[in-house]
């Protein structure tokens, strides 16, 4: 297959993380897209309404008046069968999120497009991953993008994959440091694009010449557990058919991802764990600690649901410590992606000590330096202090009671 | 009833609706949604939310699809998109919802999908609360009445939110209340909403008695007396403007229809003449508004 393909026949061209998004959606002929506007998702759907007036895509566009409105109609198209996406942040995820819930639980395939952004209150437009690992119990597939030409990728990919296994796709890029920082982008030729997205096949959906009633109730709790079950061995499944789609993929467009990737990890005592535009900025810190002889890694987590665990037990296993920086919060416990780490690593004899960071919250930068500082305190101690460790916010003022 | 020449309004044979419906004995909602899946046809698809039709939509032999409360009008939205994506034009969009779908949760985007003027019929089947439930007051809980969340002691303060007036001033297509007591009327609105594109509702009020503390044998009968004393009046209204209003062969006080329900049994005379003075008054404003734009 990749012979006949010719790889250079697309262009580069300056794209933020946004309008990498639009561009992906366009060249993924999605025939039904519905959004509200929300920073700093909004260029997203900007431009993908200006590509259906130009007709360069020829979809529906559907201005609902909210988003818990938006992802019920991208829904009611993808029931019957048609490509759907739509996109959001924050506050707008908050309000879809019964319906994330329906459709995760219920497997109808469509790919959401997710600008990380704090939620409030105080509501403002920074990045942190909060809304989007708070989607993790939903039944979606969840990826984290480090760089725009991933985000483009991964849309791509994500149609693939729903339309294979019947499972909504969620794909997360850091608000700001991605959404709205350009880069350069390679675009596809959209023939490329057909050749590796060749529609959907479902066995059920919405259809007079072949009833079904989708998500009714009133069934056994067996039953409803069975489908319980069947939403997460589904999940396991589409982790699978992921490796298949991106071989696929590569053999198109010459590209390759993985759920997690291991950087300089092969000898490396000090390992750090991350997601998104922090797995960027941490692999240029690991290059310059490698300049000055230090064995430090990187292993990033591409993939959070279905969360692969076993990967990262093997790619830490011969660590000695490892540094986890959480962008996000599960408040009265710890970093997201640090807990779910040590669930995964517990029950091994052999295991790293685990360091849990949270920095860069409500986009406060997480700098080379930051890094640095991040490493260097992994180092100079045995085991952690304490269990949730703040980098890059000055001392904790305790909280008194009122 | 002249109209009703204009179309064949004989009831259908074929059933939409197999045997063993979960709704309860004499459930006006399920003689509803069987009058109108038979003028729709096979060509159609369902989009319902949580309601006693969550349950009965169980039996129907046509394809649905259950969407989240609040969402039923934006998923139906979503279906016509679809299908025209598709190519597939001709297939009847249908979304329905009970008074809270309606009235009360699913109004942002019922009021929306129509401000889109999106391509689908809605019907409202009305039992006047949340009954699925356990009967707690909706918006379209009449005046007076007993419900679980309004007890005898402190009945529904509040009028029935008018959602005809509501859909009028979207300027809908076509909007039409109808009555499981007047079937042969029921299925001409549903043809002649088969026949309009854009946003098209259906309001049908569909008598509960478990909910409204009426004998089971009685949804056709009251259905018929709220038409007759005017509480629930048969009217349609295109393009939410021009209104045509059927008056009833036969009129009776409201106190009639009231009295044969026990959700109003604590009424005092004040009460139903609060009732009455007030279902008069809506129905002079009702006639008002067809005076000045009727259909022709």
């Amino acid at each position: 297959m990749a012979s006949s393909v010719d790889r250079t026949k697309g262009t580069y061209v300056m794209l933020s993380g946004n309008h990498a998004v639009s561009n992906a959606v366009r060249l993924s002929r999605v025939q039904v897209v519905s959004a509200y506007p929300i920073t700093p998702q909004t260029p997203i759907v900007e431009k993908i309404s200006e590509f259906v007036s130009s007709g360069e895509l020829k979809a529906r566009f559907i201005p609902a008046e909210s988003e818990h409105s938006v992802l019920a109609a991208v829904s009611g198209a993808s029931s019957v069968g048609a490509r759907t996406f739509t996109a959001t942040s924050r506050q707008g995820l908050m309000y879809m999120e019964e319906v994330v819930h329906w459709i995760g639980r219920g497997m109808l395939p469509m790919v959401m497009a997710v600008v990380d952004a704090l939620i409030g209150a105080p509501p403002d437009n920074w990045t942190e991953q909060d809304s989007s690992l708070y989607q993790r119990d939903t039944g979606w597939m969840i990826f984290y993008c480090e760089t725009n030409q991933e985000v483009f990728d991964t849309i791509i990919q994500a149609f693939r994959i729903t339309e294979k296994m019947s499972v909504p796709v969620m794909v997360c890029l850091d608000g700001s440091y991605l959404s709205h920082t350009s880069e350069p982008v390679l675009v596809p030729d959209i023939a490329l694009v057909d050749k590796y997205l060749p529609g959907r096949k479902d066995a059920i959906v919405a259809d007079p010449k072949k009833p079904h009633r989708l998500f009714g109730p009133a069934m056994s709790q067996e039953f409803n557990a069975k489908l319980r079950r069947r939403t997460h061995e589904a999940l396991e499944t589409a982790a699978e058919f992921r490796k298949t789609a991106d071989r696929e993929f590569e053999s198109i467009f010459g590209r390759s991802y993985d759920d997690i990737e291991c950087y300089k990890t092969e000898d490396a005592e000090t390992i750090v764990v991350a997601m998104s535009t922090v797995a960027g900025t941490s692999r240029f810190v690991v290059d310059r600690l490698r300049e000055s002889g230090q064995k430090v890694g990187l292993v990033k987590v591409r993939m959070f649901r279905p969360f692969p665990g076993n990967r990262l037990v093997e790619a830490l296993k011969n660590a000695k410590k490892v540094a986890v920086i959480d962008r996000n919060l599960s408040y009265g416990h710890g970093g997201i992606l640090c807990m779910e780490l040590k669930a995964s690593l517990y029950n091994e004899k052999k295991r790293p000590t685990v360091f849990g960071y949270v920095a860069g919250i409500c986009g406060v930068p997480i700098t080379p330096e930051l890094i640095m500082q991040i490493i260097a305190d992994t180092n100079a101690k045995e085991t952690p202090e304490e269990e949730l460790i703040w980098m890059g916010i000055g001392k904790s003022e305790k909280v008194k009671a009122v | 009833m002249r109209k009703l020449k204009q179309f064949n309004t004989q009831i259908a044979s074929e059933e939409h609706i197999s045997p063993g419906v979960m709704a309860c004995p004499g459930c006006g909602g399920v003689l509803a949604m069987r009058l109108i899946l038979k003028v729709l046809g096979k060509d159609v698809i369902v989009t319902t939310c949580p309601s006693c039709n969550s349950g009965f939509a169980q039996n129907y032999t046509v394809p649905s699809v259950h969407a989240p409360f609040a969402a039923v009008a934006s998923w139906a939205s979503g279906i016509r998109a679809g299908l025209d994506m598709l190519g597939d034009t001709k297939t009847t969009v249908l979304a329905v919802a009970g008074d809270g779908g309606t009235f009360d949760i699913g109004i942002q985007a019922l009021s929306a999908a129509i401000e889109r003027n999106e391509n689908f019929i809605f019907v409202c089947y009305d039992n006047e609360a949340y009954m699925t439930t356990g009967i707690q007051r909706s918006s379209a809980t009449p005046l007076g009445a007993w419900t679980a969340t309004t007890p005898v002691a402190n009945p529904k303060g509040e009028n029935k939110k008018r959602i005809m007036d509501i859909m009028a001033a979207h300027r809908i297509p076509y909007a039409a209340s109808a009555s499981i007591g007047y079937p042969e009327d029921l299925i001409y609105k549903v043809k002649r909403a088969m026949q309009i594109r854009g946003t098209r509702f259906l309001h049908v009020l569909s008598p509960c008695p478990i909910g409204w503390r009426c004998s089971q044998d009685l949804s056709v009968k009251l259905s018929r007396m709220a038409v007759e004393s005017k509480i629930f009046p048969l009217f349609e209204i295109v393009n939410g403007l021009r209104y045509k209003v059927q008056r009833p062969q036969h009129e009776i006080p409201v106190s009639e229809y009231l009295r044969l329900q026990g959700r109003f049994s604590h009424l005092d005379a004040k009460s139903i003449d609060k009732i009455q003075h007030i279902t008069d008054r809506e129905w002079r404003r009702l006639l008002a508004k067809e005076s000045t734009a009727t259909i022709k």
